[in-house]
């Protein structure tokens, strides 16, 4: 006889598996129900996805991309104007938010010790990202358009971007901070150890190692940026022209964008604007996807 | 830079590399090493040996500041380099490493080709001569040229472990110092590797000073020419142990005839 005592412990003689059992029932309930819950939870995204497919994809033709949107009466026309301008808008939201946030998230990983500035400007990041996208918008419109700040311009492309780009710096920050902290130190004491000097060890061995995490970040912030409404209602505004990019002017003067239009235009009383808010929302979700896809392949591609 | 001449310091002769005089390294309050005394020779392998604790390392890496990247880390005495105060305000640790360069425990080339690697310390260093025979010359130096001649172009990590260290190597070499630190370069490495290191450390010292870390005894007989014996022992009122400096002769005496208790004991196995 063993030691131990056997007969304590409940087990059955036979080895082969008994479905109505106890645990094995739970087990199965279980699995249902996490599997259940898992498809509530991704419904929305195909629901919404679905959606916007079934009602904006039908809008699209060439007449889309290049006219401007019709008055108020009138059919035809397109939202070209816009789609322009939300490139206009993202692209000086980046120009602002890539070298600060890179700047920032450089010197928070390799200069900073851990002193109470650095833990201060770590925590800044995070409530900054958390503050909703309106009180950046009601921010700018504060400092930048009612005091016409911006050479006397009041809404404008710029302050649009400006107010845009306070929502992606913090995204920026991190990502940079977190990519660099990646990077072996290993290879910083290398660099150092030839005589390199910081700044030449950054620019030319972690910043290139942390290339992907870095880009990667920047684009999602970008994506994230680019279907922002509210930051834009008070600043970039609205405007049913083409922007004139050639004059300064026109990066000065109220700007349309996709985001803005959608909320224009699927509020009033007509038919052709809201199939056009349609077609809006449609270009912008294709356009946000195709920078997140983007920004999977990058790192996919420079993990190689 | 500015040197500041050290004068009435009769160790500074000329066959002196570097020479520390009473050199205490203390992390935060407490200290790591202290009361080290030693002239390194130029031109020679010099071992360091101690059991784990006794501040070798720390030492090693204070010889080209290395320790400035380690927070709290604090350096009391002086540490001479060609008669220069290493520790003196006016010295740009900069070109501190571009004179005294350093290869790590572990292999750790940049993520670039290999080329680019040796290339890499050269041009920021402003090497305006042939780059294509400098790169050539230093991984012949480091016995590494055979093995990747022919693939000069891919990337760093594509060699071996053992190949990884002797491109480190070759790195350093291209920097043309006078002194090379190693910090048990071979602990990360095969039996053969550490073979072919140990190869090519006996070239190197034809024309570089060297000074290994080294925990395994029979590397420190096989390549040093002088051997420092560090032990480590326990303070009253600290949980840590400070290190010091037991013995430094040439190796031979050091493994034969020391003169220390210390020493026999650890040489022979007993303890550490």
């Amino acid at each position: 006889m063993n030691s131990l005592n056997p007969n304590l412990i409940t087990r059955n003689e036979q080895l082969n598996y008994k479905p109505n059992i106890k645990r094995n029932l739970g087990n199965r309930l279980m699995t249902g129900l996490a599997a259940l819950f898992s498809i509530v939870a991704v419904l929305p995204l195909v629901l919404v996805l679905g959606y916007i497919l079934l009602k904006g994809a039908s809008k699209i033709s060439i007449s889309l991309f290049t006219e401007l949107p019709p008055p108020p009466g009138l059919e035809g026309g397109g939202i070209g104007n816009a789609i322009l301008g939300t490139f206009v808008v993202t692209f000086i939201a980046a120009l602002f938010a890539i070298p600060i946030g890179v700047g920032g998230g450089i010197y928070l990983a390799e200069y900073s010790r851990s002193d109470w500035f650095a833990q201060f400007i770590r925590f800044g990041t995070n409530v900054l990202s958390g503050v909703p996208s309106i009180i950046a918008g009601v921010f700018i419109y504060g400092t930048l358009v009612t005091t016409r700040l911006l050479f006397g311009n009041a809404y404008s492309a710029v302050a649009g971007g400006l107010a845009l780009s306070i929502l992606m710096i913090p995204t920026v920050i991190k990502t940079t901070d977190e990519g660099l902290k990646l990077v072996p130190d290993d290879l910083r004491r290398g660099a150092l150890g030839v005589g390199a000097s910081r700044f030449i060890t950054i620019t030319r061995i972690t910043l290139p190692a942390a290339f992907t995490p870095i880009a990667t970040g920047v684009v999602l912030s970008i994506a994230r940026a680019a279907g922002e409404t509210a930051p834009l209602i008070f600043t970039a505004l609205f405007s049913p022209y083409w922007a004139d990019l050639l004059s300064v002017d026109g990066w000065f003067s109220s700007i349309a964008t996709l985001s803005v239009l959608i909320y224009n235009f699927s509020i009033m009383p007509l038919e052709v604007q809201n199939e056009l808010a349609w077609a809006a929302s449609f270009v912008l979700v294709a356009l946000i996807l195709a920078l997140n896809l983007s920004a999977r392949w990058l790192g996919r591609v420079a993990s190689r | 830079m500015t040197l500041q001449s050290a004068d009435n310091q009769p160790s500074t002769h000329e066959e002196v590399a570097v020479s520390m005089q009473n050199v205490t390294i203390s992390y935060g309050n407490a200290a790591a090493v202290r009361d080290v005394f030693c002239d390194i020779p130029s031109g020679k392998v010099t071992a360091l040996i101690g059991p784990s604790g006794c501040g070798k390392s720390t030492i090693l890496r204070s010889i080209n500041r290395m320790n400035d990247l380690i927070e709290g880390c604090t350096l009391k005495g002086r540490v001479l380099f060609d008669g220069v105060d290493l520790y003196a305000a006016t010295v740009d640790p900069v070109e501190v490493r571009r004179r005294i360069g350093m290869v790590f425990q572990q292999p750790n080339p940049f993520p670039k080709s290999i080329y680019e690697n040796v290339a890499f310390g050269a041009r920021i260093n402003g090497y305006t001569g042939n780059m294509d025979e400098l790169v050539e010359r230093s991984l012949r130096q480091a016995a590494v040229w055979d093995e990747c001649k022919d693939k000069l172009k891919e990337s760093g990590y594509s060699l071996s472990g053992g190949q990884q260290q002797r491109l480190c190597i070759a790195r350093t070499i291209a920097i043309q110092p006078e002194v090379i630190l190693m910090d048990e370069p071979c602990s990360a490495l095969d039996p053969i590797s550490t073979l072919k290191i140990e190869e090519t450390m006996h070239e190197l010292k034809k024309s570089f000073t060297i000074v290994i870390v080294t925990h395994n005894m029979q590397q420190a007989v096989r390549v040093s020419d002088e051997t420092a014996f560090f032990n480590a022992e326990t303070v009253e009122n600290r949980s840590g142990k400070v290190g010091y400096l037991v013995e430094f002769n040439d190796t031979q005496s050091i493994f034969n005839s020391p003169q220390e208790q210390a020493t026999q004991d650890y040489v022979s196995g007993r303890f550490g």
